[in-house]
């Protein structure tokens, strides 16, 4: 039995009067990656902020190791050290080299000394091919490297659960590739992911469960092959014919 | 080309009308006596060594003390409510009052109540003054500036588990800081002109030395004299300052984020 990472439970979050979140439940064992997918506006990107503290719940409860971080009391900053998120569109911060985007995080947050967390970073940056760009900044990068470097700057953390927020939509065709691989080869080391995506063959190889989303609830969830291939809901029917309709899967 | 003859052709007929009005030899030993000229130049150079000393300081402060009304109008939660009443009303006062104004009640008001260990000197509330008023304008600046940066940013930063103080300090701050240059040199321009108003309260700098040489020898060219002095200093700064603006207008074209 391994341990449980991520549990949600009756997750409700609203925007003024618009009810975005309507009753979430979830949970992520250790080493398991579990893929969103929905329409846009069904809730995805908000249910990843909601786990990251980035948005405040309006009802429900999130535990993270077993630890509620829904409680008031919670230090949000020490549970954001933990998990990292990555963002559709990559968040770099432009007045910095990459090296020193990728360092941020453990120099201020973690106090780690300044060699060694460049000695780390640069390990990072050179497992996914990015070494020769340590000292170029974000603007000088392709979409696909920015994204690259927007998931090292995560994992510099060291955080044993990470939630990515369509990081392929803002990309070119040709660049998808390069960090879907990423994101394989973080799975292929027991990385812990919840993943927002509309790529839908991704999904279907690297996903344990794929829930599908639709106006603010998981209307149905299961294994890739179930989902895609047998649905049992319509609305999840609908929604994967438009996809295929549209030629994305 | 035809820039350059359009532009002769147009000094010559307003030098041309000037010239030829019925008073104009008068006009001319009045305002623009060259001997005067370069009988006062050095005198009110030197009393201008006061004027770069005043703003030099006030600038200083100003560009610290700036960004902390800023930073403070920024601060999240009701707790600090507050201080962000504080910081608005700062703002709003100092900007809506004109600086002579201000010049005068601190710089005659003050020393007037003849508190014990206040300083009474008139170039200490000279620069009290500016520093008050061009911190209400220059804490507008970075305000905007750093309401500029998209949320995300500070978004980022935090899901890195940075403090909301140090988001600020890393990530918004430093990126706000550097779209503002621009209308930070042009506050400055207008205080290195605005220096001129501190005359008002006893202090002799520039304006003042000026002044007492045309009451004595009844020519206005020593207000000549400083004038072209201002332009030596000011136009560099306005010209670095439309440069920058150019060039980040050229960078936004060129479609940079």
């Amino acid at each position: 039995m391994t341990s449980e990472v991520v549990r949600i439970e009756g997750l409700h979050k609203r925007f003024g009067t618009l009810e975005v979140l309507r009753g979430i439940d979830l949970a992520l064992s250790e080493h398991e990656v579990v893929c969103l997918i929905g329409a846009s506006g069904s809730g995805k990107s908000t249910l990843l902020r909601c786990i990251n503290l980035l948005e405040p719940i309006d009802a429900g409860r999130i535990l993270i190791d077993g630890h509620d971080i829904s409680q008031p009391s919670v230090n949000e900053n020490k549970v954001r050290q933990g998990i990292g998120i990555v963002f559709q569109a990559f968040n770099l911060f432009p007045h910095m080299s990459v090296l020193d985007n990728v360092t941020l995080g453990p120099r201020r947050v973690l106090r780690v000394p300044r060699a060694e967390a460049e000695r780390e970073a640069t390990a990072l940056l050179d497992r996914f091919g990015l070494a020769d760009k340590r000292n170029g900044y974000p603007d000088r990068l392709s979409g696909g490297q920015q994204q690259r470097v927007a998931i090292v700057r995560a994992l510099a953390m060291k955080p044993n659960l990470m939630l990515l927020d369509e990081i392929t939509s803002a990309l070119d065709p040709e660049l998808v590739a390069e960090v879907l691989n990423v994101v394989r080869e973080l799975a292929a080391g027991g990385m812990t992911m919840i993943i927002a995506t509309h790529e839908m063959g991704f999904a279907r190889d690297i996903a344990r469960r794929v829930c599908f989303l639709d106006g603010g609830r998981i209307l149905e969830e299961g294994p890739p092959d179930q989902i895609f291939s047998n649905p049992t809901e319509p609305r999840t029917r609908q929604f994967l014919d438009r996809v295929i309709a549209a030629g994305r899967m | 080309m035809i820039a350059v003859i359009s532009t002769a052709v147009f000094v010559g007929i307003v030098g041309l009308v000037i010239t030829s009005s019925p008073s104009w030899p008068l006009v001319q030993q009045d305002f623009f006596d060259a001997e005067t000229f370069w009988r006062f130049l050095p005198v009110i150079a030197r009393a201008f060594v006061l004027n770069i000393v005043l703003f030099l300081v006030v600038e200083v402060l100003v560009l610290t003390l700036g960004l902390v009304v800023a930073v403070v109008r920024n601060l999240p939660g009701p707790v600090f409510f507050p201080l962000r009443l504080l910081a608005v009303l700062f703002a709003d006062v100092f900007r809506g009052v004109p600086s002579l104004l201000i010049i005068y009640v601190l710089g005659f008001g003050i020393p007037g109540l003849q508190l014990p260990g206040v300083p009474s000197e008139p170039f200490f509330w000279a620069a009290v003054s500016l520093t008050l008023v061009y911190t209400a304008y220059v804490s507008e600046v970075y305000r905007a500036g750093i309401e500029s940066i998209h949320p995300s940013q500070a978004a980022a930063a935090r899901s890195l588990g940075l403090s909301q103080v140090q988001a600020l300090r890393f990530v918004v701050i430093p990126q706000a800081v550097r779209r503002v240059i621009p209308p930070l040199l042009n506050d400055f321009i207008g205080l290195q002109k605005d220096t001129v108003l501190v005359s008002y309260i006893g202090v002799v700098e520039a304006f003042r030395t000026a002044n007492i040489e045309q009451q004595a020898h009844f020519n206005y060219t020593p207000y000549l004299a400083l004038s072209v002095i201002f332009l030596v200093i000011t136009l560099p700064l306005t010209r670095l300052t439309d440069y920058l603006v150019a060039r980040d207008r050229r960078r936004l074209l060129a479609g940079a984020r």
